[in-house]
């Protein structure tokens, strides 16, 4: 299904950079403002849907060389592994702590493990929205043949 | 977190590190990496003796669920570790033996050592757990990991019916056990196996008593293999042999025998337990030894000796729980010789039935089968092998001087003194134990001998075997060899090994017991022409007469192979996947609409209905907002949008419409302020409208279906559905059943650090949800995977 709609295709190489933006700030701004993993996890794989629609599978391919399958399973890891962390640190599993840091160029900056969490969700979601359109993409393209 | 509790996980930790090692090291055997593990565990194990033997005992804890009472409590006594010096021991062994038995080149290593270590952990939990759901946690592993390990060569049949049928007989039988403890825990109102036994009276006058003990016992016969379970311990024998010795020999078939000895504070002194745990352990010695001698298969001979040798271990712990009938248990030696025996004998077991079964191994590795039948005459061509074999199987016989003589002279002990008890009815029925257990000693005897004999003696047939026979590698004798010289050791210093390991284990049995006023003289070989002494030299005689004899004999013990307890066992699969086949075929119609009206209809009478019980119908809606302008335009937006969905001409009209009322509900969220499920609304609703479109290719052509007429029933589910919504969202707000808990997620920012609440909740308050949530979306996207990529790879083969 190669698509040589060439306005959608000057438009999506513009629009992808802001929408992946996007999604990394949505992530960012979960701690404070409405965003968060799964949102973030699901603009960053809309992005990358956009891609898919403009232009063909091999192209898309190329530009994200990885397993989906294993980003969302390496995100579950990562989600329980901060969760059996807190094991170790004489806490019950799954609980977070907080504090406040000096860090050079952010100055005080509030760091959460609650975030590390959150990065597990994201790469969660966005591997397996990924792993599922990619498959049907692929499908699509082998029952054209 | 102590040392006892990295103890047990250690194993589970290191396996996270054998496929990398496999990988990354494919020229060194991977045994190799593994076998420190168990050698340091048993070096920390060792150096415990001496403080349990002075009469210590170690717990620790480590909180895991306190808001359950389970708490992964581990308690050390003379019990545990003497089991925990068994796993780590044998289990060294087994890897150092394993590592020339499996060939690196062919065999999948990886997933041998992990299921290995799997095991190990599971087993060592199992016996220093102190909270009896922690220990059944670690039950059921053990049995997941012997799972694994028999079905090893999965590609044979045999072993998938192997694994599956000892999964299954073991799993029932561990549910049993935890009905069983659950009982307990509610009788006692704790989960801790220490706090039970100080409430023994308690449990004793509960009606429940009964139940509680069958079902325990259940569990501890089905894992130990006991009659009429016993069937899966020959069958599991398709595992390695390495396997074999180490689960089916020396440490998961005795769990069994843990379980009864850890809970006979509890149940020793009632008859019932008294007749059944001596009775099975009976039957159990004396049918598998008489089914031992007719087998031709050296593996499946062990096999059938093993259960018959936990049948005779298991029957002295029975004999032994007399000793609890005069309240916490007397230590006066005619009750407690029998539980000194049992643990004597579970001791020795381990040496020689491990020795016994690498033995095998050799035998299988270097000749290629294991059908005495085709063996003969191997003792020209293995002396050590047939050194050892002549050392474990006369231990196993009961002769000197090996450490099987002792403890065998003080099974006979045991059974002689049972009919001087004078209590559940023994004076009677008590003169037949002795008697049973003397013919089943007998068969042993005969066993043994064929054991020994057979593959050694007579003639050598190169013809019938598939390779050229030699003695095994120095590397595969090391460990029985080590396990023989332990045979020959116990019998010359058993008074050592009561001291450091028997009497600190009957301590942990017997509450009262202590070595020095126990009454219990010091183990001996020769104790003068004792009844006991006869009994063995009757053996012997009567077991040299039944051997030479046995030739002639033709095969009398055969049942018609139809009533047999495999055939009960295959009988009972097939029947059960037949019903369940029939029972899911009757609903699972394969159409989508039969689907749809179960989960509506079930949704209707459960949600209607629980408000009918409640009487939830009691609108109250003061309390609610005024309904604005910009919400009445979308309300009927949404409305035209959902019609438009059903009367769409095009599936594409249909899929957009769609699409447009997932977009108006993001906007209700936009208008109530909640940013968070608006964004979330409208990028789910944007990558499954795109989903929805890639899939549009794969449906079959739109026909135009003529409407059917008006379905009557159809339209009463409809109307079912949205009446219950409308209603349960009316009544949402007038019924205040439970307090309002929003409270605590108002303090996001002090507890959390986090000043979005929704944020906040996902991944900190409720963050176990979101764990499972991710993981549910997870085994979803794998499951599409699988379900496309089988049908592409059907494609393209055809």
């Amino acid at each position: 299904m190669k698509s040589n709609d060439v306005i959608l295709q000057t438009v999506t190489r513009l629009m992808t950079f802001i929408i992946l933006s996007f999604a990394v700030y949505l992530f960012m701004a979960g701690h404070h403002n409405p965003g968060g993993g799964f949102i973030g996890g699901m603009v960053f794989a809309a992005g990358i849907v956009l891609l898919l629609l403009a232009f063909d599978l091999k192209t898309v391919r190329a530009g994200f060389p990885l397993d989906f399958k294993f980003l969302a399973a390496g995100g579950v890891l990562l989600a329980l592994g901060t969760g059996i962390a807190s094991i170790f640190f004489g806490r019950q599993f799954l609980s977070h702590s907080f504090g406040t840091f000096h860090l050079p160029l952010f100055g005080e900056t509030e760091l959460a493990t609650a975030v590390l969490f959150d990065v597990g969700v994201a790469l969660a979601v966005l591997g397996t929205a990924l792993s599922i359109i990619f498959d049907i993409r692929e499908d699509i393209s082998i029952w054209k043949h | 977190m102590s040392w006892l509790h990295l103890l047990i996980l250690s194993p589970f930790i290191y396996t996270i590190l054998i496929p990398f090692l496999y990988k990354s090291f494919r020229r060194i055997h991977t045994g190799w990496f593994v076998l420190p593990l168990p050698l340091i565990l048993f070096a920390c194990l060792i150096k415990q003796v001496k403080i349990v033997a002075k009469g210590s005992v170690l717990s620790y804890v480590a909180r895991w669920i306190p808001s359950l009472g389970i708490d992964f409590v581990v308690y050390l006594d003379g019990l545990s570790l003497m089991f925990g010096l068994i796993i780590t021991g044998v289990g060294a062994l087994v890897v150092l033996y394993s590592v020339f038995y499996l060939a690196k080149e062919r065999e999948a290593l990886h997933n041998f050592y992990v299921y290995l270590l799997l095991f190990m952990g599971a087993m060592l939990g199992l016996v220093f757990a102190e909270n009896v759901l922690v220990l059944y946690l670690f039950w059921e592993l053990t049995s997941i990991s012997s799972f694994l390990l028999i079905a090893f060569w999965y590609q044979r049949k045999s072993s998938c019916y192997g694994a599956q049928k000892a999964f299954m007989i073991t799993v029932a039988g561990g549910l049993a056990m935890l009905a069983g403890v659950l009982l307990l825990a509610n009788i006692t109102g704790t989960f801790s196996i220490q706090e039970m036994i100080s409430q023994f009276s308690l449990i004793r006058n509960n009606p429940t008593f009964i139940a509680a003990m069958l079902l325990l016992l259940l569990g501890a016969f089905t894992k130990s293999a006991q009659f009429p379970f016993h069937i899966w311990l020959p069958d599991a024998m398709e595992a390695p042999t390495p396997i074999s010795a180490y689960l089916h020999s020396a440490t998961m078939v005795k769990a069994g025998i843990y379980l009864i000895a850890r809970f006979t504070p509890i149940f020793g002194g009632s008859m019932l337990w008294f007749w059944l745990v001596t009775g099975v352990g009976l039957l159990t010695l004396f049918w598998a030894s008489l089914v031992a001698i007719r087998q031709v298969d050296l593996k499946a001979m062990l096999a059938y000796s093993t259960v018959g040798q936990l049948g005779l271990i298991i029957c002295l712990l029975g004999i032994g729980s007399a000793a609890f009938y005069y309240g916490t248990g007397v230590t006066e030696p005619l009750y407690t010789t029998a539980i000194l025996a049992a643990i004597f004998h579970l001791v020795n077991h381990s040496t020689f039935k491990g020795c016994l079964f690498m033995v095998v191994g050799i035998i299988d590795h270097e000749a290629g089968t294991r059908d005495i039948r085709r063996l003969g005459g191997l003792l020209n061509i293995m002396p050590v092998t047939f050194t050892l074999a002549v050392i474990g199987g006369f231990a196993m016989a009961g002769l000197p001087p090996f450490n099987g003589f002792l403890s065998k002279e003080m099974f006979f002990t045991g059974v002689l003194n049972a009919s001087q008890f004078g209590i559940f009815h023994l004076e009677t029925w008590g003169k037949l134990i002795p008697v049973v257990a003397w013919i089943a000693s007998i068969f042993t005897f005969v066993y043994c001998l064929i054991f020994v004999t057979r593959p050694f003696l007579g003639k050598h047939h190169p013809q019938k075997l598939e390779k050229i026979t030699r003695e095994a590698h120095l590397g595969m004798l090391i460990s029985p060899a080590l396990l023989a010289s332990l045979v020959i050791l116990f019998f010359f210093f058993p008074n050592d090994l009561a001291k450091y390991i028997l009497y600190p284990t009957m301590a942990a049995i017997l509450p009262g017991f202590t070595a020095i006023d126990s009454g219990l003289g010091p183990i001996r070989a020769w104790h003068g022409w004792t009844p006991e002494l006869f009994m063995t030299l009757g053996v012997v005689t009567a077991g040299l007469v039944v051997y030479f004899a046995f030739r002639k004999w033709p095969r009398i013990i055969r049942l018609p192979s139809r009533f047999t307890w495999n055939a009960l066992y295959d009988g009972i699969l097939e029947k059960t996947e037949e019903l369940s086949g029939r029972v899911t075929g009757s609903y699972m119609t394969g159409r989508l609409r039969d689907y749809l009206i179960y989960i509506f209809v079930g949704f209707i009478i459960l949600t209607a209905g629980t408000m009918v019980i409640n009487g939830s119908f009691a609108f109250d809606l003061t309390t609610n907002s005024p309904v604005l302008f910009y919400e009445f335009v979308l309300f009927f937006v949404v409305i035209g949008a959902a019609v438009l969905v059903l009367r769409g001409r095009t599936r594409l009209a249909s899929v957009v419409a769609l699409g447009v009322v997932g977009y108006l509900i993001a906007g209700f969220y936009v208008i109530l302020r909640a940013p968070d499920l608006a964004l979330t609304q409208i990028v789910v609703e944007t990558v499954t409208t795109v989903l929805f479109l890639l899939c549009l290719y794969f449906l079959p052509r739109w026909n135009e279906e003529k409407p059917e007429g008006f379905r009557r029933f159809d339209f009463v589910i409809a109307l079912g559905v949205g009446l219950t919504v409308t209603s349960l969202a009316l009544a949402a707000s007038g019924n205040n059943l439970f307090d309002s808990i929003s409270w605590f997620y108002e303090q996001a920012y002090e507890l959390a650090g986090a000043k979005n609440i929704v944020n906040a909740i996902l991944v900190d308050f409720r963050g176990f949800d979101t764990m499972f949530e991710i993981l549910v979306l997870c085994i979803g996207g794998l499951g599409v995977h699988t379900l496309i990529k089988l049908y592409l790879e059907g494609r393209k083969t055809k």
